[in-house]
């Protein structure tokens, strides 16, 4: 760990180049965002397709998250419908995962010394990716500031080797480094930019849009196509145009959600359709990979 | 003699698990060493958030040398004998030993190395752990075979004496290394023994023992607690769990915004409980305080005040979203929110919980206007005035504390307004459930409900039956006494029981999903509780009509009220939530009402054994069938415990089993047990189904058997004589007592029959050869087990 001394805690952005530099130094790509719209960074290929499989997989990258339930109009402190996770995947996970983890939080300028950080069990699950790990919450004096998970199962699969997580909650952490009590006054940069200036409007307007005016007419026939669409490519197995369907279908029903047209019978059914087609695409992506990942690796088998 | 000393080191082991694994961890060692023939002496165990640890005391150095001997052939025996013995013996001629003319084959087992049995014990632990869950990590899961533990395993120390036992599990090889506390002392430090572990450890920021941490954390938070004029709310759940999450643990104490203090201090205290597993104080007049106290793992370079700030940020983030949650919540009348109750399944073939809140009104109202619970019950004692600083209960108590708005008795209130005032709180009871602090908090569920109902301005005992419908929740949880409160729980329960077991999801083994045994528990302890006399079966054979009930079965998702509450569904069903597990469909088969009652029995047995109640002889009460009045019937067993308990009780015992006995070698088949549930005061419909055995007496017609009756063709023994004369007047006089439920009376009734008996089994021979005489004498015999049957079914009884 190495002991970071800074005059002034890092912007936003200060925060995410650090990480970037930090994940980079210890082996990782870094990539860039998925250019669709998902809840979480667990739904990036570069985790879900990429954890699969026997092949050493590093990668770091920043997420944009679309949670429209979770919009509050940019009146809420600490609520936004669209925020950043910082992802980092290491497959197999590295006997010192949990070091190099708090070496990154030394990095942005968290002195264990000074703050409390505690591991706290939780464990994660995602029924709509068919996946399940253990691992903890990270307190940092009591707030959660990442999960930490060691993936056991993903797409219903076998981790084999198992991959290990880190998702960063980047404006809780921007928010306590910073010392600042509403996520619109960040400083984005270190020229007097704040988080507020670049996405309140964006979280008023997406707000309106998501609860009050999305057309849900169109909104359902989207999630329909999209469903066929997911089918349409796992029969011509092409498992990553498949999964980017249903990273769709799930945006649409999510938007479906907040728009508040959906009823609580049908949303167990919703639900089950974009579980049955993010595992059909995991499915597809490891039937097509086995073969080459078993000469690759005569140890490994795919059941 | 020579201690061994075991660390597993592993990444953070969550805090509820620790305990069970350091009982776990000695239970495998004793049962390896077990195996070697080994006892150790003293064995101690500590657990911290990293590691599992192990202290055996006075091991020898080598397990006892073993000489087995084996006899063989004699010496004159012939030769064939000699080879065979030979050649299972694996020895030579010469090698065996020759004693009095008989030939020994003698086996020396040499003690093996105690080093050598630690050094296979250690895997075989640890691969047989028996974590709730485990887990693979790294590059060697790259098969299902790799090593499972809790979380990923990092380390081993294995020294007997000051000797590193040498084993390697997973790539882990054994050693005298270990780490020091996570921040404050991250280096590798060496241990020399099972001597210096605690201390050296405790050098490097590490308090191994989490008894002395959990001291540490309650003297500590204590006197912050002090320290600020407060008194700590003591809660030893959280000093486990913090015990269970730091390795040097520094109690820290904050302060939040007072305007908090508006918020119930019940949801201030799990707020702060649950989510920051913080404690919580109260000042001098017993209210809560704006205090927190965390447990942090380090001590701090500036003394915690960095700590205790980001803490507070948090809880202050915490209370105003459950501020929010509440003054929302306020705004909406209940019956609003009630309204709601349509939208959520109870249950997919039970309906919506709107369904069943109406059936619980109607029941409610119904056991009121019946005359079952009356406003006569005994009443509640005076609790505080709504409003007013409440004192906060020490959360080591089965229940939170909770508020008491009723200022009022209703001891003058009419039957009909009781009846009112019980339909209204049925009515509001479950409308918390769609509000927002409970979606929140479902632990808050009625409490919530009894706060919006005071605010609302309803009637005290309305408010007060929404807060503690729920109860009795556990075996220590205090079971209502408010009349009002006592109609909403009974009815509430009765109606989950026998609407379950109408559809067939009964509790099989250790899975009661919907926690019908709870309920069970409950209504007996309401019922005893408040003297409540009221007939189950028909109630719960449905058989009251209350009301159409039928529930709507539009809904389709399965959900159960109990383990997952409305709230947890929306939080299951959220995107990328955490998935709730339904819970498995039980077998569905149709329940007969004798099946329930014989389920409350069966509650009944296990809260009665924990008060000293003989458990046969509430099956003696209950294999009389028909009753299904548990004042009644307690009353019953009771006066049967006490009667048993006699000389006369034991020697009328031995009578009535030697006649049953007789009969039922004679065919004379199980003669009906005699059921008074004579009760008046519940008139329901169909009360009594007649679903009595008809008796069948093999060989002997009943005209024949009623002996007493009719005057015998012979001339009876005087002992026949004074028995049947003792039972004429023994009958009528135990089941007058019966019918006035005065089973005392009832029980000396019997016991007159003690004498006559043993003088007829003394000097009559009942098998006599002449037909009429044994037919007149079974019938006696029956007699006298039909007299007993009255009282109780003496065949349950031991003894």
């Amino acid at each position: 760990m190495t002991d970071i001394v800074t005059d002034r805690p890092l912007s936003f952005q200060g925060m995410i180049l650090k990480l970037h530099e930090y994940w980079s130094q210890h082996g990782c790509l870094i990539l860039q965002a998925y250019d669709m719209e998902m809840g979480a960074g667990t739904f990036h290929t570069a985790t879900t397709l990429r954890a699969l499989g026997p092949k050493p997989w590093n990668a770091a990258f920043v997420q944009p998250c679309r949670r429209p339930t979770d919009g509050r109009y940019g009146e809420n402190p600490n609520r936004l419908q669209h925020y950043y996770q910082y992802q980092v995947i290491l497959k197999p996970s590295p006997s010192n995962l949990q070091e190099l983890y708090l070496g990154s939080l030394a990095a942005i300028g968290i002195d264990p010394l000074v703050h409390d950080i505690r591991f706290v069990e939780d464990d994660w699950e995602s029924p709509t990716l068919g996946a399940w790990g253990l691992g903890w919450e990270v307190w940092c004096d009591g707030m959660e500031v990442t999960q930490f998970t060691y993936f056991q199962q993903m797409g219903g699969f076998d981790m084999k080797p198992v991959a290990g997580e880190l998702t960063y909650g980047l404006e809780r952490l921007a928010m306590y480094v910073q010392n600042v009590d509403n996520v619109y006054d960040l400083a984005f940069n270190d020229a007097g930019v704040t988080y507020g200036e670049v996405f309140h409007e964006n979280e008023v307007e997406m707000s309106t849009w998501n609860f009050e005016v999305a057309d849900t007419d169109s909104l359902f026939d989207q999630f329909r196509k999209h469903v066929a669409e997911c089918e349409n490519s796992l029969a011509a197995k092409l498992p990553i145009p498949a999964y980017e369907q249903a990273i769709k279908a799930s945006h649409v029903f999510n938007l479906l959600q907040a728009r508040g047209v959906i009823s609580v019978a049908e949303r167990q059914a919703y639900m089950g359709r974009v579980r049955d087609l993010a595992k059909g695409s995991c499915q597809a992506w490891m039937d097509k990979n086995a073969e080459g990942w078993k000469a690759e690796y005569p140890a490994w088998s795919a059941a | 003699m020579t201690d061994f000393l075991l660390e597993l080191r592993s990444e953070e082991i969550p805090a509820r698990m620790q305990d069970r694994a350091r009982e776990d961890l000695a239970k495998l060692f004793t049962a390896e060493l077990a195996k070697a023939g080994l006892q150790p002496g003293a064995l101690q165990t500590y657990a911290t958030p990293r590691r599992l640890v192990l202290i055996a005391r006075d091991l020898p150095a080598q397990t006892a040398a073993v000489s087995e001997e084996t006899k063989g052939p004699k010496t004159s025996a012939p030769p064939q004998a000699l080879e065979g013995f030979l050649r299972k013996t694996g020895l030579t001629r010469e090698q065996l030993v020759e004693r009095d003319g008989i030939l020994f084959a003698v086996i020396d087992k040499p003690g093996r190395a105690t080093a050598d049995v630690l050094a296979a014990a250690i895997p075989a632990i640890v691969r047989a752990f028996p974590w709730p869950k485990a887990m693979r990590w790294g590059a060697a899961s790259t098969t299902m075979e790799s090593l499972r533990w809790v979380r990923p395993l990092q380390g081993i120390v294995a020294l007997f004496g000051d000797g590193v036992i040498d084993c390697e599990i997973a790539g882990i090889t054994s050693g005298a290394a270990t780490v020091g506390h996570r921040f404050h002392h991250p280096h590798v430090i060496t241990i020399g023994s099972a001597n210096d572990y605690v201390e050296k450890l405790r050098a490097c920021h590490v308090i191994v023992d989490q008894a002395e941490r959990r001291q540490i954390i309650a003297l500590g938070a204590t006197m912050a607690a002090r320290k600020a004029g407060l008194e700590l709310v003591q809660d030893e759940g959280l000093l486990s769990e913090n015990a269970g999450l730091t390795e040097w643990p520094v109690p820290l104490l904050g302060r939040f915004d007072e305007a908090f203090l508006e918020v119930p201090p019940e949801v201030i205290q799990l707020t702060a409980r649950v989510n920051q597993k913080y404690f919580v104080c109260r000042s001098a007049d017993g209210a809560l305080a704006n205090a927190f106290i965390c447990t942090a793992n380090i001590d701090a370079a500036d003394g915690g005040a960095k700590i205790v700030e980001g803490n507070r940020k948090v809880l202050a983030a915490r209370l105003s979203d459950a501020k929010f949650f509440y003054e929302t919540d306020l705004k909406v009348p209940l019956e609003e929110q009630a309204a709601k109750l349509d939208r959520i399944v109870f249950h997919e073939k039970l309906g919506t919980v709107a369904d069943k809140v109406d059936r619980v009104a109607k029941l409610a109202r119904w056991l009121v206007e019946e005359g079952i619970v009356t406003s006569s019950a005994p009443l509640p004692l005076a609790g505080g005035a709504a409003g007013g600083p409440v004192p906060l209960a020490d959360a080591a108590s089965a229940d939170g504390p909770s508020p008491n708005p009723s200022r009022k008795r209703e001891g003058d209130l009419s039957r009909a307004e009781l009846a009112d005032l019980a339909e209204r709180a049925a009515r509001l009871c479950k409308a918390d459930l769609v509000t927002g602090m409970v979606g929140e908090f479902p632990e808050l569920q009625g409490l919530m409900g009894g706060y919006y109902a005071a605010a609302q301005g309803e009637h005290p005992a309305v408010a007060a039956a929404i807060r503690d419908h729920y109860k009795p929740v556990g075996q220590g949880d205090d079971v209502p006494t408010d009349p009002v409160t006592v109609a909403v729980s009974l009815a509430d329960k009765l109606d989950t029981i026998s609407k379950f077991f109408e559809i067939g999801e009964l509790p099989t083994g250790s899975k009661d999903p919907f926690a019908l045994r709870r309920a069970a528990l409950g209504i007996a302890r309401l019922i005893q509780q408040n003297q409540i006399r009221i007939q189950l079966r028909p109630i719960l054979a449905g058989q009251v009509m209350i009301g159409d009930a039928s529930p709507d079965m539009h809904e389709i998702v399965r959900i159960s009220f109990w383990s997952q509450t409305w709230a947890e569904i929306q939080h299951a069903y959220a995107w990328g939530q955490p998935h709730n597990a339904y819970p498995e469909p039980l077998e569905s088969l149709p329940v007969t009402v004798d099946a329930l009652l014989d389920f409350f029995a069966d509650r009944l047995k296990v809260q009665q054994r924990e008060a000293g109640v003989r458990h046969d002889l509430i099956d003696a009460v209950f294999a009389l069938g028909g009753e299904d009045d548990l004042v009644r019937l307690l009353a019953r067993v009771r006066a049967l415990q006490g009667f048993v308990g006699t000389e006369d009780g034991a020697n009328l015992l031995a009578g009535y089993k030697r006649a049953a006995n007789i009969l039922k070698k004679e065919g004379f088949g199980t003669s009906a047990p005699a059921v008074t549930p004579a009760k008046a005061g519940v008139s329901a419909a169909g009360a009594h189904p007649e679903n009595h055995e008809t008796p069948a007496f093999a060989g002997v017609t009943v005209e024949e058997s009623a002996g007493s009756h009719t005057a015998p063709s012979y001339t009876p023994e005087p002992a026949e004589t004074a028995l049947a004369t003792a039972l004429d007047a023994a009958e009528p006089a135990a089941s007058a007592a019966i019918a006035r439920e005065d089973f005392e009376a009832a029980m000396a009734a019997l016991a007159t029959l003690r004498a006559p008996i043993d003088a007829f089994f003394e000097s009559v021979i009942v098998n006599d050869p002449e037909p009429a005489k044994r037919t007149a004498r079974l019938g006696l015999l029956d007699r006298v087990r039909a007299a007993v049957h009255n009282v109780a079914d003496f065949s349950k009884i031991e003894g």
